[in-house]
C-alpha cells in the first residue's frame, strides 16, 4: 500500500477502493486517476475522463441522482477537485446518500510537468468540502486508515468526502479506450440495457 | 414599465414559461440544472414545485454541463437554464457532449441584446450565439412570445434524436429589457 516515500501509493489505493466492488460505478478525473482505474481493470462500470478537466464531481452528481440504487464513486485528482470546487456545495445541497468523492492528492499537477497546487501550501480540501456543507469527510494519510476509507465509500449514508494523501511519483500510464462514445454507451447500456441505444 | 424587471414583466403573449414547462415534461426531463437568470425567474418556480424534477441549482453553468454529462449516463435526461452570461463559463465543458455524443439541451435568456442597458453584458451577449456555434452547438433564436415553445421544441429534439449541444436563445425582445429605472 506504501510508496518508498512512505506515502500512500495510488495505484494500490485504487486496487483497493474498487475490489469487490460490487455494482458500485466510477467516475475517474482525467489524468492519472483514469489511468488508474484502467490499471486495476477496465470495464462498462467505469467512465475515465479524457477531457473536462472540473467535471468529475458533477458527472458524479448527475449519475448519482439518476442511479439512486447504485453507488457511485468519483475518484478524481487534486487539480481537478481545485478545478470545479464549487460543485462541493451543489452536491452538499442536493445531499445525494449513494455519491462519494475521493481525491488522490498529491499536492501536485502531475499530468502537465508536476506543477505544484495549492494543496502543497496550505489548501485544505476537507475543510473546504465541510464548509461547503458535506457532513462525512474523511483524512487518510496512513495505510491503516485505508480500509475503514473502503468502508465509508461503500456506505449509504453520504454524500462522502475523502481526501487522501498520496504519493506524488506518476504510474506507468494504462490507458483506457479513448472514444468517448464507447465509454458513454457502454456503461448505458450496463444500466439500462439494450433499450439505452433506442432512447 | 419603466420600473418592472424582467420578471415581473407580463403581457397576454407571456404565458411561453408555462409552455417550455410543458415541453419538458412532454419530453421527459428529469433533471433541471440552472443558475437564475430574471427571464427564467417563472420556469424556475415552476420546476421547483414538481416533485418528479431534481431542479438542481449550481455554482457556475458549467457544472450544469458536467451534470447533464452524469444524467444521461444514468438514463435521464436533462436541460440547463441560465443566462447568456454564463454560456462562456460553459465552452470548454462542453466537449463532454461532443467526445461522448451526449444530449445536451440548454435554454438560454438573453442579455446584452436588444435594448441592453447594463455594458457589462454586451460582450459575452454579443459573442453567446458564434461561441456556441463553434464548439458545434445547433442553436436556435425565438426573438417573439410566439417563437419560443417551437424553438424549445427543435432544441430539445436536435439534442435526444440527434446526441449533441443544442440551445435556444430566448432574446431581450421576449424577455424586455433590464433598465434599472432609465428609459431613455
Ligand atoms: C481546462 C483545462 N485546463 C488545464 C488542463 C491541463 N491539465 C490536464 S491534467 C492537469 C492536471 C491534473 O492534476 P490532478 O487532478 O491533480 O491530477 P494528477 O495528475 O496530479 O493526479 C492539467 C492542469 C486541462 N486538460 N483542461
Ligand atoms: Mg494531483
Amino acid at each position: 500500500m506504501l510508496a518508498e516515500s512512505g506515502k500512500i501509493d495510488r495505484r494500490e489505493l485504487t486496487r483497493a477502493l474498487l475490489a469487490d466492488r460490487g455494482g458500485m460505478l466510477v467516475i475517474a478525473g482525467l489524468g492519472a486517476p483514469a489511468w488508474d482505474i484502467t490499471a486495476v481493470g477496465d470495464g462498462p462500470q467505469n467512465l475515465p475522463l479524457w477531457g473536462g478537466m472540473g467535471a468529475a464531481a458533477m458527472i458524479g452528481l448527475g449519475l448519482a441522482l439518476a442511479q439512486p440504487e447504485r453507488r457511485v464513486l468519483v475518484l478524481t485528482g487534486d487539480g481537478e477537485m481545485l478545478m470545479g470546487i464549487g460543485s462541493l456545495a451543489t452536491i452538499a445541497h442536493q445531499a445525494p446518500k449513494n455519491l462519494a468523492i475521493v481525491v488522490q492528492d498529491n499536492e501536485h499537477y502531475g499530468e502537465t510537468g508536476m506543477q505544484e497546487t495549492a494543496t502543497r501550501h496550505g489548501t485544505d480540501l476537507v475543510t473546504m468540502a465541510e464548509g461547503a456543507g458535506i457532513k462525512r469527510t474523511m483524512r487518510v494519510t496512513r495505510a491503516d486508515e485505508v480500509p475503514p476509507l473502503v468502508q465509508a465509500v461503500r456506505g449509504a449514508d453520504g454524500p462522502f468526502f475523502a481526501v487522501v494523501k498520496v504519493d506524488e511519483k506518476s504510474k506507468p500510464l494504462v490507458l483506457p479506450p479513448r472514444e468517448g462514445a464507447i465509454l458513454q454507451a457502454r456503461m448505458r447500456e450496463h444500466l439500462l440495457g439494450p433499450e439505452a441505444h433506442l432512447a | 414599465m419603466s420600473h418592472s424587471t424582467a420578471e415581473t414583466t407580463r403581457d397576454a403573449s407571456a404565458d411561453w414559461p408555462e409552455a417550455i414547462y410543458a415541453l419538458l415534461k412532454k419530453y421527459s426531463i428529469r433533471q433541471v440544472a440552472l443558475v437564475p437568470d430574471a427571464g427564467h425567474s417563472r420556469l424556475i418556480k415552476r420546476c421547483l414545485a414538481d416533485n418528479e424534477l431534481h431542479v438542481v441549482s449550481l455554482t457556475t453553468e458549467e457544472e450544469g454541463i458536467a451534470l447533464m454529462q452524469g444524467a444521461w449516463l444514468g438514463g435521464q435526461r436533462s436541460v440547463l437554464l441560465m443566462q447568456s452570461s454564463g454560456v462562456g463559463n460553459c465552452i470548454n465543458m462542453l466537449s463532454l457532449s461532443t467526445i461522448h455524443r451526449c444530449p445536451m439541451p440548454m435554454l438560454v435568456t438573453m442579455r446584452g441584446d436588444f435594448g441592453e442597458f447594463n455594458p457589462a453584458q454586451i460582450p459575452m451577449g454579443q459573442a453567446t450565439q458564434p461561441v456556441l456555434e463553434a464548439v458545434g452547438t445547433l442553436v436556435q433564436r425565438a426573438d417573439r412570445p410566439e417563437d419560443v415553445a417551437p424553438c424549445v421544441e427543435a432544441t430539445l429534439k436536435f439534442a435526444f434524436n440527434t446526441f449533441r449541444p443544442t440551445a435556444t436563445l430566448i432574446g431581450q425582445r421576449v424577455l424586455g429589457a433590464k433598465t434599472f429605472g432609465k428609459d431613455d
